[in-house]
């Protein structure tokens, strides 16, 4: 009786493996170079340090604060989107600050998304949209990202949704869509046309878009993050997530935000007061104290908006540069910190191991036991139909100190030498 | 385009666009109350926060871990808690539990007490399942289960009548029996336990646990356990956790939190402690709706039990000083109500205390028929008006039973001894304008 009286709820049944959990453990030993999981080893920059140990330091700021947002976090995150968005963002209606932006798709899927709704996602993706959504009981319907074979040097910009492909998966039944720019795996910032395409289908069919941008910041040369939200129409219909750990470097601050019209982000602030009601103090003060610095200097190339991205491009020049001479053949990212590369040219075959897993999985694990170095599979952001489409591709992370990347090249440049 | 929308699509449009379970939990009184505070306050003893710093051990162990040469602390960690916090907390529980702890599967921690009491809910109620709740109540269990799909089902604790002569405890107010045992059904998945409890600060006996023990075990039911108040316990009272009971462990959640624990309630980190086969179900929620904990102060309070380890039980005890301060803190507050007629319920834990304010009906009279509770009026008035906070105890029980016990109102007193001095002279103001022509 006991086992079956306390069985988990049907909400999260099937939800409980999960990529990260497999390969962060995998991949926690010292002697393995860590390009797999999307954490930086780089320093933060020293006054977002400074900013917590003063906020830490005032007694008040060690007590639960207003709870959908610390009042100078939500008044600095208006004011840089403002100036992001060109309209008005009322800190108070406009903004809610969740644990992470993985908080804020949680909350968007919890308070917007019923049961029975469809909600569309772009293959690949990054990986917890599919359990969200299935955890509320709707349905995900995926469209892959195609390959259009453009040369030799291929670009994430190769990477192309058909817009008729696209038109067909919205129905009456479609809530929402979901999308991913700067894209993560693949580090393709979608264009104005690419995204007029999507606006144009939401504003069709009445449906919302989430819009996760936790990369905004990082574009590289040549190209322009463009928030689908100011597109006509799109405002009132557009939940809009970033990250200050994406921003500032500091995943493990776990600050997040969601953007949008006050008659959507209401239910979000429902969903909040009732799951985990406020966030950490001193890291929201914090922060607030570091938007304000980078934004007065947002008209200078100094502000860490763009530093971070110019840093960032000549990491993932190298990163490519070494891949080549080893024989891979990346696809560069025009924006993000990963970096997916097609393994298949090397022909590396695997005997005596399960078949039913995927290429990229068993590569990934030989390459971490017998090369020292990881990465993930790009199947893991995959829906079932797809996982064949990409099984060639795993995904590195180039936001590494020099000495990391250094140890990487080492590596990559004896590789050859013992495939032989 | 086209004018003509297809029906599917006006259907669409009208319907509302929030799902459907966030029906019926949309108001939050915290909302109202701590903005009204924030206007007209001079003293605010409504929302239950500490007044006063964290201690110097914890704050000092924050600046460390943010100072120190591992930048990494700034990243992500373990997502079921840093494995420094883990560890200690399997290796304090353990000790107070008499059980072998793994920190890896026995405790997860969350973001604040509130988080773990949401994965509870998400991992294990369902739509249908019933949950009893204890009246009065900490007031997010109720939209939480609902949230869920579940069932509230409440039980009121009731007042006995204090002996002669003497101030109503915490204590007073009991669960019968047998009201309770007919709240168990073949639908009910959960009972929600709180002790000490928030907001009557009511320390459940052993009796008055082993009554709900023998309940979960012969109705095969799980229990939600929070105890975020485990350490504010008085007058030498013991803090018993059910999860010791006989045929609790496997059955039982515990929940904690570092912020009542600290003194550090704007830090949110809480945790749970349980067996593995419904900490897996917690993980799998928690994976799939925050995944991380922030790292930092995860850090920090790990070094604040490694502390607390080695003086458990020692004066120096940050778990003996507390509560030893916070005694003091009560008994001055219990006398500033008692002298100007407010009757005070002298709590056995926690930092709250519940005052009877029949008396002061003179100021707000009673309005018939009115929607709103008697309390949440007085409240409301009381802070307009005389600039103290304080939070109706209506707040704290279900819709049906909002007018059972609605001139009560709750006091914080986690203050320092300045605002504490502050609300006694408003108070003492008050009784003088009432008695003078």
């Amino acid at each position: 009786t006991m086992a079956f009286r306390h069985k988990n709820t049907r909400r999260i049944e099937g939800l409980d493996s999960n990529v990260w959990v497999e390969f962060t453990k995998v991949a926690a030993d010292p002697s393995i170079v860590n390009l797999g999981q999307g954490l930086p080893d780089i320093s933060p920059p020293s006054y977002v340090k400074e900013e917590l140990a003063k906020a830490a330091a005032v007694d008040r700021l060690n007590q639960y604060t207003r709870g959908f947002g610390h009042l100078s976090l939500v008044k600095a995150l208006s004011q840089v989107y403002e100036r992001v968005c060109g309209r008005k963002i009322d800190p108070l209606t406009d903004i809610l600050v969740t644990v992470g932006a993985y908080g804020s798709l949680f909350s968007t899927i919890q308070a917007l998304i019923e049961e029975g709704d469809e909600v569309i996602i772009i293959e690949p993706f990054y990986d917890c949209y599919e359990p969200m959504v299935k955890m509320f009981f709707s349905k995900p319907v995926f469209i892959p990202l195609r390959y259009k074979n453009d040369g030799n040097s291929p670009s994430s910009a190769f990477f192309v949704l058909d817009p008729a492909e696209l038109a067909n998966k919205f129905n009456s039944k479609t809530k929402a869509i979901i999308l991913n720019t700067p894209h993560n795996p693949i580090g393709k910032v979608f264009t104005r046309e690419e995204l007029q395409v999507i606006a144009d289908l939401c504003i069709k069919h009445d449906t919302l878009c989430i819009s996760d941008e936790v990369y905004e910041w990082l574009v590289y040369r040549g190209k322009k993050h463009i928030k689908i939200a100011t597109l006509p129409g799109m405002w009132e219909r557009t939940i809009t997530i970033g990250s200050a750990g994406k921003t500032y470097s500091v995943t493990g601050w776990k600050l997040g935000w969601s953007i949008g019209p006050e008659n959507l982000i209401k239910h979000l602030q429902v969903v909040h007061q009732n799951t985990l009601y406020t966030c950490s103090t001193p890291l929201q003060e914090a922060l607030a104290q570091a938007f304000w610095i980078d934004y007065k200097r947002m008209d200078d190339p100094d502000c860490y908006f763009y530093s971070l991205s110019r840093e960032l491009e000549s990491k993932r020049d190298r990163m490519a540069q070494l891949l080549r001479e080893s024989g891979l053949k990346p696809v560069i990212p025009d924006g993000g910190y990963f970096m997916i590369v097609d393994v298949s040219t090397l022909n590396v075959v695997f005997f005596n191991v399960d078949e039913k897993q995927p290429y990229d999985y068993k590569f990934v694990k030989w390459m971490i036991t017998s090369k020292k170095l990881s990465a993930i599979p790009l199947s893991a952001f995959c829906g079932p139909e797809t996982k064949r489409q990409f099984e060639k591709y795993i995904r590195f992370c180039f936001i590494k100190k020099d000495s990391t990347l250094d140890a990487a090249e080492v590596i990559l440049k004896n590789w050859n030498k013992q495939t032989a | 385009q086209t004018h003509f929308l297809s029906l599917s699509l006006q259907a669409k449009m009208s319907r509302p666009v929030q799902a459907r379970r966030l029906e019926g939990i949309d108001k939050n009184i915290w909302v109202e109350f701590v903005k009204l505070a924030a206007t007209y306050a001079t003293v605010n003893l409504g929302q239950g926060f500490p007044d006063f710093p964290p201690p110097d051990f914890l704050k000092e162990a924050f600046v460390r871990a943010l100072s120190g040469e591992n930048h990494m602390l700034h990243q992500y960690t373990r997502a079921f808690g840093h494995p420094p916090l883990v560890k200690i907390l399997a290796q304090f529980f353990g000790k107070l539990l008499g059980r072998d702890l793994d920190p890896m599967t026995n405790v997860m921690v969350t973001v604040g007490a509130y988080q773990a009491l949401f994965c509870c809910f998400q991992a294990f109620v369902d739509e249908g399942d019933e949950v009893i709740i204890i009246e009065p109540f900490f007031d997010c269990y109720e939209p939480m289960v609902k949230m869920a799909g579940g069932m509230p089902v409440f039980v009121p604790l009731r007042p006995k009548a204090p002996k002669d002569g003497k101030l109503m405890s915490s204590a007073d107010w009991q669960l019968d029996p047998a009201e309770l045992a007919s709240k168990f059904s073949e639908r009910t998945k959960a009972i929600v336990l709180n002790s000490p409890n928030n907001p009557l600060g009511k320390v459940f006996s052993r009796g008055e646990l082993e009554l709900i023990a023998d309940l979960c075990e012969k109705h095969d039911i799980l229990c939600i356990s929070d105890e975020v108040y485990e350490w504010l316990v008085y007058d030498g009272k013991e803090h018993i956790r059910i999860a010791s009971l006989r045929g609790m462990w496997d059955r039982t959640v515990m929940i904690g939190s570092a912020g009542k624990t600290f003194s550090a309630t704007g830090w949110k980190v809480g945790w749970t402690v349980g067996p593995n086969r419904l900490l897996q179900h917690l993980r799998t929620v928690h994976q799939n709706s925050v995944y991380h904990c922030a790292t930092i102060a995860q850090e920090a309070v790990a070094q604040g039990f490694q502390r607390e380890i080695e003086l458990y039980g020692k004066p120096d005890s940050y778990f003996v000083q507390l509560p030893k301060e916070l005694q003091q803190k009560r008994d001055w507050l219990v006398q500033s109500l008692d002298a100007v007629g407010m009757k005070p319920i002298i709590p056995e834990g926690t930092y709250f205390l519940v005052a009877d304010i029949s008396e002061f009906k003179s100021d707000v009279p009673d309005v018939p028929d009115s929607d709103e509770p008697y309390d949440s009026r007085f409240a409301k008035w009381m802070v307009k008006n005389k600039g103290l906070a304080a939070i109706p105890l209506s707040a704290f029980c279900c819709g049906a039973h909002k007018n059972n016990y609605n001139h009560f109102i709750r006091f914080c007193f986690a203050k320092e001894e300045a605002t504490l001095k502050a609300a006694n002279n408003i108070l003492q103001k008050w009784k003088r304008e009432k008695t003078s022509p």
